[in-house]
């Protein structure tokens, strides 16, 4: 981690960190355009306009912090005055993505367990994924969308399956994408359980590449909280929230009558 | 249906909208019959609170009757009153199970904003902003409530709509912020802000027992209705007197024992940190503007309780933390945790032990709400509290 002058600022001050990865000058402007990119990247509708909202709270912390998450899951550090590639882990040239994440549901192992066996389940999480069906106990059928309105599919076999506390799986020979994953049930004391899903994808080149761009957008890790996030409100709540489909002034009403027609 | 929308800083109109439908099983649809604007809902109108997107339906303090129910909602049906908090909560959650309602894990659908700014997010609000979940709000002649096996509270008939109204949002928040001041006989409590949270705050201290409360502003009507309806009340004027001075002789050179800032973001003043502070939210360099909040660290006692319902967004700039350090301080804010405390103070009005409609100043139809937050963003010492009825 390279370490350089830093243009402080009043909003800087007291947000300094020693991690950083955003060059001064780049530092400077996100701070101001930030907040005025997240006050306004709403107006856009749909994902584009949901991604520039983040993006903006993303400047606005990395103006104050010196610091970007984007950058970081990239692997792109723009302090480096000569850098060799923008990708500094090059991860997604050379073929393998890692992706980690947890979180914690107010629920039993078991019942966490049980749901993710069923592996038909977890389209209702993975907005990716189609359909999932079974073959046999330890194979099953894996339909995925993909970029241009394609779909892919594969067979997966089960690598682990300890009750109520572990299941990987594997794709087999002729996949896509070839991918595997891991997902564990963690107890806590009076905090539910703690979900832990690791994610593999590799792939020769350019194929891997675009296909995670177009499945999890800027950065893999915020698509698997996501998904994450729609098991953990499905088991505590019984639904995944939704507010599409609400009322506002963005539209005349003749249009957002017919739409709901 | 009729709403009231946002299109942009001081840019408020009543649009021709859809009406709302259940979109989730837990979900109920409520006709509203009285509806208010908020203090927090100045911020919004200011452009003091980023992620708003033009069209936006404003509004979280309403009430109205239940006009349809989703699938999975039993304690309620077609006809019953209720109130709704503003805070939407799934009851389910690690959070919701503790009665912290207002940092439950589920209500907000759209968390990646609020986890960039924040870490984590809090609960989702009615009407008030995409980084809160993006829900639209209740200023209008329909809305739908999610979550209402857990949020809303039955009304009995014989409760007027103005007593019970605001136990959507004001009159909680004003009693949560003097319970987090953990309130002992012999106490003083300073409160900043003669708005209407404050105004529930100076009740709500009375309520828990405090010895001495005083109450900061400089709207003079707002302040003389604070003194007609709470006897013992003394009030400080800070344009006409100097607050610190004030306070010490009030305590014997102690300080108040706790001090709740009901102000927020958009303090006023025009001592030099005030208007610099304003120079720099004008500019993006800081965002909220947090004069009030210094000067109750700074007044507080020793060993006190600094007590914040008054709403902070962003970035506090020259925060004098040395002071509360230096003297010990004990920090309690956040948004409200309405549900714990609705049906409470529901049986004190039940049980005439307060009126919350006091704090009404203003009865307008909800055609005209932008007029009413015109007016009640320029005149704020008589424009108080505006109800408004979509009828
Ligand atoms: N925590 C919550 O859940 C919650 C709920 C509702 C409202 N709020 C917040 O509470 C705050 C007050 O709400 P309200 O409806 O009463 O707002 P309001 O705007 O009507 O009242 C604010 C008052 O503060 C006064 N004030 C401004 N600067 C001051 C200073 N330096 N010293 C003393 N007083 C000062 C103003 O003159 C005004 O009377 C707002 O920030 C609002 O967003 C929080
Ligand atoms: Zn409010
Ligand atoms: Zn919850």
């Amino acid at each position: 981690m390279r370490h350089t002058e830093t243009h402080e600022n009043s909003l800087t001050t007291f947000l300094t960190d020693t991690n950083q990865n955003v060059n001064p000058v780049e530092r400077a402007v996100s701070s101001i355009a930030g907040g005025a990119l997240l006050a306004y990247g709403l107006k856009q509708r749909g994902i584009g306009g949901a991604l520039l909202s983040i993006l903006g709270g993303g400047m606005l912390l990395r103006g104050a912090t010196g610091h970007c998450h984007v950058y970081d899951a990239l692997g792109v550090d723009t302090t480096e005055t000569e850098r060799r590639s923008p990708f500094r882990k090059s991860s997604l040239l050379t073929g393998k993505v890692h992706v980690t994440k947890a979180m914690t549901i107010n629920k039993s192992q078991a019942e966490l367990y049980e749901f993710w066996r069923n592996f038909e389940n977890l389209p209702i999480i993975m907005r990716h994924l189609e359909s999932v069906s079974k073959t046999d106990e330890k194979i099953s059928h894996w339909r995925a969308k993909a970029p241009l309105g394609q779909t892919v599919e594969w067979d997966a076999e089960l690598t682990s399956d300890v009750p109520n506390e572990k299941i990987g799986w594997r794709s087999l020979e002729g996949a896509f994408i070839p991918n595997s994953g891991v997902v564990e049930f963690l107890p806590t004391i009076e905090r539910g359980t703690e979900v832990k899903v690791t994610l593999t994808y590799e792939a020769p080149g350019g194929k891997l590449g675009e296909w995670i761009a177009w499945a999890f957008g800027e950065e893999p890790s915020i698509q698997v909280a996501q998904d994450l996030r729609r098991f953990k409100s499905l088991m505590e709540t019984g639904l995944i929230m939704k507010v599409e489909g609400q009322p506002s002034g963005r539209e005349p009403l003749e249009k957002a009558m017919t739409a709901k027609a | 249906m009729k709403a009231l929308c946002w299109f942009g800083k001081h840019d408020v109109r009543v649009e021709n909208v859809a009406d709302p439908t259940i979109l989730n099983s837990r979900d109920a649809i409520v006709k509203i019959t009285s509806t208010a604007i908020c203090g927090s809902d100045l911020h919004l109108y200011n452009g003091y609170i980023p992620t708003m997107e033009p069209g936006d339906i404003l509004g979280h303090e309403f009430m109205g009757e239940v006009v349809e129910v989703g699938a999975s909602i039993t304690n309620l049906k077609v006809g019953d009153r209720v109130v709704v908090p503003f805070t939407i909560a799934c009851g389910n959650c690690f959070y919701c199970k503790r009665e912290l309602w207002s940092c439950c894990d589920n209500s907000n659908p759209k968390p990646e904003i609020a986890e960039t700014l924040y870490g984590y997010t809090g609960s989702a609000l009615f009407g008030y902003t995409h980084m809160m979940g993006g829900f639209a709000g209740g200023q209008a002649e329909y809305v739908r409530v999610p979550f209402a096996d857990v949020g809303p509270l039955k009304i009995p008939d014989h409760l007027a709509d103005d007593q019970v109204l605001f136990l959507s949002d004001i009159f909680p928040t004003g009693y949560m912020a003097a319970e987090n001041c953990n309130i002992h006989p012999g106490d003083t409590v300073a409160i900043w802000g003669a708005g209407p949270v404050g105004q529930f705050a100076v009740k709500s201290a009375f309520m828990f027992g405090a010895e001495q409360v005083v109450l900061i502003d400089h709207y003079h009507d707002r302040l003389e209705l604070a003194r007609s309806e709470n006897e013992n009340l003394i009030t400080i004027n800070f344009d006409e007197e100097e607050v610190y001075d004030r306070l010490l002789e009030l305590t014997g050179g102690r300080g108040p024992d706790s001090c709740i800032d009901a102000v927020g973001l958009e303090s006023h003043g025009s001592t030099p940190d005030a208007i610099l502070d304003y120079a720099k939210a004008a500019t993006y360099l800081a965002t909220d503007r947090p004069h009030a909040l210094r000067q109750a660290i700074y007044c507080c006692r020793k060993g006190g309780t600094v007590s914040v319902p008054g709403v902070y967004g962003g970035f506090l700039d020259k925060f004098n933390f040395g002071a509360a350090f230096g003297k010990g301080l004990t920090f309690k804010m956040g948004q409200t945790n309405m549900h714990k405390y609705m049906p409470r103070l529901l049986g004190e009005i039940e049980a005439g032990k307060i009126d919350p409609s006091f704090v009404i100043s203003h009865r307008l139809k909800l055609s005209e709400a932008p007029i009413a937050y015109e007016r009640f963003n320029a005149e704020k010492n008589s424009w108080r509290k505006v109800v408004l009825s979509p009828n």
